[in-house]
């Protein structure tokens, strides 16, 4: 396989800690959108998030991911359990040239420390936002939490929207400025109500979704009718959409997560097929390439969001078996050399003159 | 009550008839109410309000009603109280993913929609639940809102 690393680099910019060119109908200056936006077919991933305060602990599994990926989620207390926070794993990131999304639950938060948060993110140089509801505080490591759910996700879009394209707060009071953040939200075709979801996807996107993530994909029956209707809709012309899938471990962690996980949809032929296998693990690795060069192929699709989680460190082979990048090198911080700062116009002008000098 | 909650959706056509024809009677009565009483008549007004949505709606008096826009399907039962449902988790039986003994109040809104006259309602987006509202009338708070929009 060949990896051309050239043209991306003009997209990209050679060294993302700095804040990228601006780029007309762009929202943000993160490489993430400007990759969807070149038309170019998107890989994303998420980190699990240490139960540390170790920023290497951070890299350290961002490093995994290197040269793979074009964007990395930092979960927000997935699960309702308590980890390093989105924020600071994005903090960590961004300083060290990442392009990270950070997810945004609304069970922890009011609108005042969501805007708040929204505001300290981009301050981060994050560039990238996904809205959630977020998983009930019950499933969680801490079911006694009191539940906050002030926003729904969909409230949420709306309040960045307000915030960055308004240059003001819920309340209507002015912002000196607004967070250029690209704005994403989740669906799961793969739960009840089916008839309905693609409705739902339609009002995400209304509020103002400009990329959607699904939950895990693992009957592509149930997706190719999902997106011929989005298709059939426009929807998939409004928004990015990247489809979630990830490598199921064995037949067992396959029936765990179905029945552990809100929402995860497994058919049972994918179970046998893990349970007949002489080497499950690696099965399951194949059963996720397939799913990705099948899920590739559906119109409308844009990208694939990876979720390898306890097998991060296969996600980069089965990315590149995968062939979906099809021979292009997302950025990787190892090419290049960057400063470990947010990127701030101060602190850049101040570069500049320290080089003029 | 849970049984009479999903007997209002499953007859949400007959809910929102109903609700069409008595909604415009209930806010005259209740502007004729208060512009001679003022305001000492909120509390038992309330009362009734919570005792007969509360009755056929499990309704959580959060004060701002979008029950013709769900299907008739109260969405303060669902237990992270979204507005613009369904989330993620529900269970392949259509339940709640966290109170799996419950259908989920989303699917019963989208069923209950698809029956409704104006069901297309649903697909328009609710904005933000306003918290201060929480424990007062929806019906007063429609009718001083209109009057002060006036
Ligand atoms: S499954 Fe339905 S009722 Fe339960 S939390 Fe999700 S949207 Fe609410």
């Amino acid at each position: 396989m060949t990896t051309n690393l050239t043209p991306d680099i003009e997209l990209v910019g050679t060294n993302p800690g700095d804040p990228l060119a601006y780029l007309p109908d762009h929202v943000s200056f993160g490489r993430f959108e400007r990759i969807l936006r070149a038309g170019r077919f998107a890989v994303t991933t998420e980190i699990a998030p240490p139960d540390s305060a170790d920023p290497d602990e951070v890299l350290r599994r961002a490093e995994i991911f290197d040269g793979a990926v074009d964007a990395i989620n930092a979960t927000d207390g997935s699960g309702a359990n308590c980890h390093l926070s989105s924020m600071g794993v994005c903090a960590v990131l961004t300083r060290n040239g990442y392009s990270p999304i950070i997810q945004i639950s609304c069970r922890d938060r009011n609108r005042i420390a969501i805007q708040g948060d929204v505001l300290g993110a981009a301050a981060m140089g994050v560039c990238n936002v996904l809205c959630l509801s977020g998983d009930d505080v019950s499933v969680g490591d801490h079911p006694d939490a009191k539940p906050v759910f002030d926003l729904d996700s969909i409230t949420l879009i709306k309040t960045i929207r307000t915030m960055r394209d308004k240059a003001q707060f819920l309340s209507g009071r002015k912002l000196d400025a607004g967070p250029s953040l690209f704005i994403g939200s989740t669906i799961n075709p793969f739960a009840p109500p089916f008839e309905h979801r693609i409705h739902q996807l339609a009002k995400k996107i209304d509020a103002g979704a400009e990329f959607i993530q699904t939950q895990y994909c693992f009957d592509i029956e149930i997706l190719k009718t999902f997106m011929t209707r989005a298709v059939d809709m426009g929807l998939s012309e409004r928004a990015f959409i990247l489809i979630g899938t990830g490598p199921l471990a064995s037949a067992g962690s396959a029936k765990w997560l179905r029945k552990n996980i809100p929402g995860v949809h497994i058919p049972q032929p994918i179970i046998d097929r893990l349970a007949g296998a002489e080497k499950p693990k690696l099965e399951g690795r194949k059963i996720c390439i397939e799913l990705m060069q099948q899920i590739k192929e559906i119109p409308g699709v844009k990208g694939i969001h990876l979720m390898a989680f306890k097998q991060e460190k296969y996600a980069k082979s089965i990315i590149q078996k995968s062939g979906v990048l099809a021979g292009r090198k997302p950025w990787e911080p190892s090419d290049f050399d960057f400063t470990r700062q947010v990127p701030t116009k101060i602190a850049l002008e101040k570069a500049v003159k320290r080089k003029t000098k | 009550m849970y049984r009479v909650r999903l007997w209002a959706v499953k007859r949400s056509r007959f809910m929102e008839s109903l609700y069409n024809r008595f909604n415009p009677v209930i806010l005259t009565v209740m502007r004729g109410v208060t512009k001679v009483f003022g305001k000492s008549l909120d509390r038992p007004i309330t009362v009734v309000e919570a005792g007969v949505k509360g009755f056929l709606f499990d309704c959580k008096m959060c004060g701002d009603c979008v029950l013709s826009s769900t299907g008739m399907s109260c969405p303060m039962n669902c237990p992270k109280t979204i507005r613009n449902g369904p989330c993620g988790g529900v269970r392949d039986n259509g339940h709640c993913e966290v109170k799996p003994e419950m259908r989920c109040v989303w699917v019963a809104a989208w069923d209950g929609a698809s029956r409704m006259k104006g069901g297309d309602a649903i697909k328009e987006v609710q904005t933000f639940v306003d918290s201060s509202k929480q424990g007062s009338s929806s019906w007063l708070n429609i009718i001083r809102e209109d009057a002060n929009d006036n």
